[in-house]
């Protein structure tokens, strides 16, 4: 048998059990490693699956709710803000937090996205010294702060008459869409520093040897350059924007009504989404799912965009 | 003369430009530094009072009773009644909050790291690249969840299933262990949101940060290394638990410290497990509901913000979190870049 199968592990003849059982012994745990390592990959894969699986469920029955016995699609949760129902219950959507959602990231981005092309730019095209290194070190710092600690950064500096600035008297949309934008500064800077730093030196000095001024060369050849991998980044702090919870909560508190004053208390999809699961109300529960289920959906359909777009332009640079 | 002229002479708008546009680009990185400074600075300024208060005691005192009395009430203090001298504000002691957090986030480096290191070892050394890459890829995508749906599966889903089995049946076993009967006390009324079901839920949120280090590093062992050993007649385990593992070994400890650092400031997910319980009494048990920094902060925020004091202390602890974030999130860093500058 040995001789037929050259190959298989059972071949060497041992003349000693105890060096045959030593074999034996590395074998089975070579064995057993193998099977655990599988094993924890696999639950890890598997947790994936449940929880979305969960969300999805539990989500499709709110969006999707069969009435008599045909499905039918719910577009009071996208369009009607809560409406108090004469039994108590709350009735309505929450399209208040999407709009609020919207508007605060709107906000967020237009001073977030030039902050952090600014910051880029800076730190691939003219950084050098101890502003560059300080500038690293501090992009780092702020990318691994808890989120929280950003929100109560703005909570303590401008709203409120004990805060140190005293800008708001109130909560506000504004004051949510400025932490955000603290959130996203550094992710927009270090992902697009990293790209513009895959541009080839040899583009921009063909630019500068033709006369172009240094902004020129920046503005009309590197930039364009990466244009895709520019709005991957932009996506991507929008994605991780969209879906913090805390940062927000303690800036703009929640609203049940429609708002669109951003100096006023507004609403956001994620705290509309942890006071509805929490509230232990059997009403409210089903819609915290439904907005989980499309607050993730929106995340997921942006950092698939995102993939689509660098699949295709990662090599254009 | 045209010839001697300065270069500048040249081109005069264009320079006019590049001192514009230098300008702005470093006014960005000066402001992006600006706010790490102002963020910093304004969190001392709110929290003034309380620094000058309390001193050291607020991390080592054990109540937390935002309440404020009058000078000559009796109140308990760190478990012994105490008369007040004097009017205070409230009696501030951090102490229950900072055990919460390091609990959470230590046991769920725990329980992710044997998930991640494994994750990562079997799709760097026992599948093909191609289908490595879509393993990490789901494992990865555990990031892109936001944290409140987190806290939403932990507080609709997760709660029941540890209150109902999980817990009970540790309890019941390991409650009669020496030693880990301190943590999984025999006697123990389990609600399921307590630091355990927190745990839990903080484990599969830093699984992937550790995942995706560790499997870089891991990828980066030289194949000689690997090669060498198997040649010797080790077995494929012989040769990772040898030559893998001992070279990936600082930088999957400090994939595993982004994770502590993640952990320890993940609030939504921890805010809606951990049961915000005020616990003046710690106990080795993990079933007890308490609060961490992360949480005490956005479940008091609201009464806490018009006070001076109250604000105070809400804002020292955010204090303490951005110093313990910063910290350890700066010497994973040094680890993890020692580890991959040293293997090329």
């Amino acid at each position: 048998m040995a001789q037929a199968q050259p190959l298989q592990s059972p071949a060497p003849d041992f003349t000693f059990t105890q060096e045959r059982a030593r074999f034996l012994r590395r074998r089975a745990s070579n064995q057993v490693a193998g099977g655990c390592v599988m094993t924890l990959t696999v639950l890890s894969c598997a947790i994936l699956f449940v929880l979305l699986g969960y969300i999805f469920v539990n989500g499709i029955s709110t969006l999707f709710p069969s009435v008599e016995g045909s499905v039918t699609f719910n577009s009071d949760f996208f369009l009607k803000p809560p409406e108090p129902l004469l039994d108590g219950t709350v009735g309505g959507g929450v399209s208040q937090a999407i709009v609020g959602t919207a508007m605060i990231l709107l906000v967020a981005g237009i001073f977030a996205v030039p902050i952090g092309l600014g910051t880029a730019i800076y730190m691939s095209e003219y950084g050098r010294g101890p502003l560059y290194r300080i500038l690293d070190f501090t992009i780092d710092l702020l990318a691994g702060l808890p989120s929280i600690v950003i929100g109560l950064f703005i909570l303590a500096a401008l709203i409120g008459d004990l805060s140190v600035l005293k800008v708001f008297n109130n909560y506000s949309g504004l004051a949510g869409s400025m932490a955000l934008v603290i959130i996203m500064v550094p992710i927009i800077a270090r992902s697009v520093e990293q790209i513009l730093k895959l541009v080839p030196d040899s583009l921009r000095e063909a630019g500068l040897a033709l006369g172009l001024p240094k902004w020129k060369v920046t503005m009309r050849i590197v930039l364009p350059t990466v244009a895709g991998g520019i709005a991957t980044g932009v996506m991507l702090s929008l994605a991780r924007a969209a879906g913090e919870t805390a940062p927000v909560l303690l800036t703009i508190l929640g609203n049940n009504f429609l708002s669109t004053n951003m100096l006023q208390p507004m609403d956001a999809l994620p705290v509309r989404i942890y006071t509805y699961a929490t509230s232990g109300q059997p009403d409210l529960v089903p819609k915290a799912w439904a907005g989980t289920l499309v607050l993730v959906m929106v995340i997921a359909l942006i950092s698939l965009l995102v993939r689509y777009a660098t699949g295709r332009k990662r090599y254009d640079a | 003369m045209s010839a001697a002229a300065p270069p500048s002479k040249l081109r005069p708008s264009g320079l006019n430009g590049d001192r514009i546009f230098g300008g702005i680009v470093v006014a960005c990185a000066v402001f992006v530094i600006f706010l790490l400074v102002a963020i910093i600075a304004v969190l001392i300024l709110r929290s003034q009072e309380t620094l000058n208060r309390y001193g050291l005691d607020f991390f080592t005192s054990r109540t937390w009773d935002p309440v404020a009395r009058s000078a000559g009430e009796e109140v308990l203090i760190n478990g012994r009644v105490t008369t007040l001298k004097e009017a205070v504000p409230g009696i501030f002691g951090a102490l229950p909050f900072i055990y919460g957090t390091v609990v959470t986030s230590i046991l769920a480096l725990l329980i992710a790291t044997p998930f991640a290191v494994g994750s990562a070892i079997y799709v760097s050394e026992y599948c093909p690249r191609r289908i490595g890459d879509i393993i990490s890829f789901i494992i990865e995508l555990l990031v892109a969840i936001p944290s409140v749906a987190y806290g939403v599966f932990g507080f609709l889903v997760l709660k029941n299933i540890m209150r109902d089995s999980v817990s009970p049946f540790l309890r019941d076993t390991l409650g009669n262990v020496p030693i880990l009967n301190v943590f999984f006390p025999k006697n123990a009324t389990i609600l399921g949101l307590d630091l355990f079901t927190a745990s839990v839920v903080l484990a599969v949120m830093i699984l992937p940060t550790i995942l995706a280090v560790s499997r870089e590093i891991i990828r980066q062992v030289p194949r000689l290394q690997k090669e060498g050993m198997l040649a010797l007649g080790a077995t494929k385990w012989e040769s990772i638990r040898l030559a893998v593992l001992p070279y990936a070994r600082s930088g999957i400890v400090g994939g595993a410290m982004l994770g502590l650092a993640r952990g320890i400031g993940e609030t939504m997910a921890v805010t809606m497990t951990i049961g915000n319980g005020k616990l003046n009494n710690i106990t080795g048990s993990l079933f007890q509901s308490t609060s961490s920094l992360a949480s005490a902060i956005a479940s008091q925020f609201g009464e806490a913000q018009a006070e001076r004091t109250y604000g105070s202390a809400i804002v020292e602890l955010g204090l303490v979190l951005l110093i313990v974030s910063s910290v350890i999130n700066l010497s994973a860093r040094v680890l993890v870049g020692r580890a991959t500058r040293g293997a090329d």
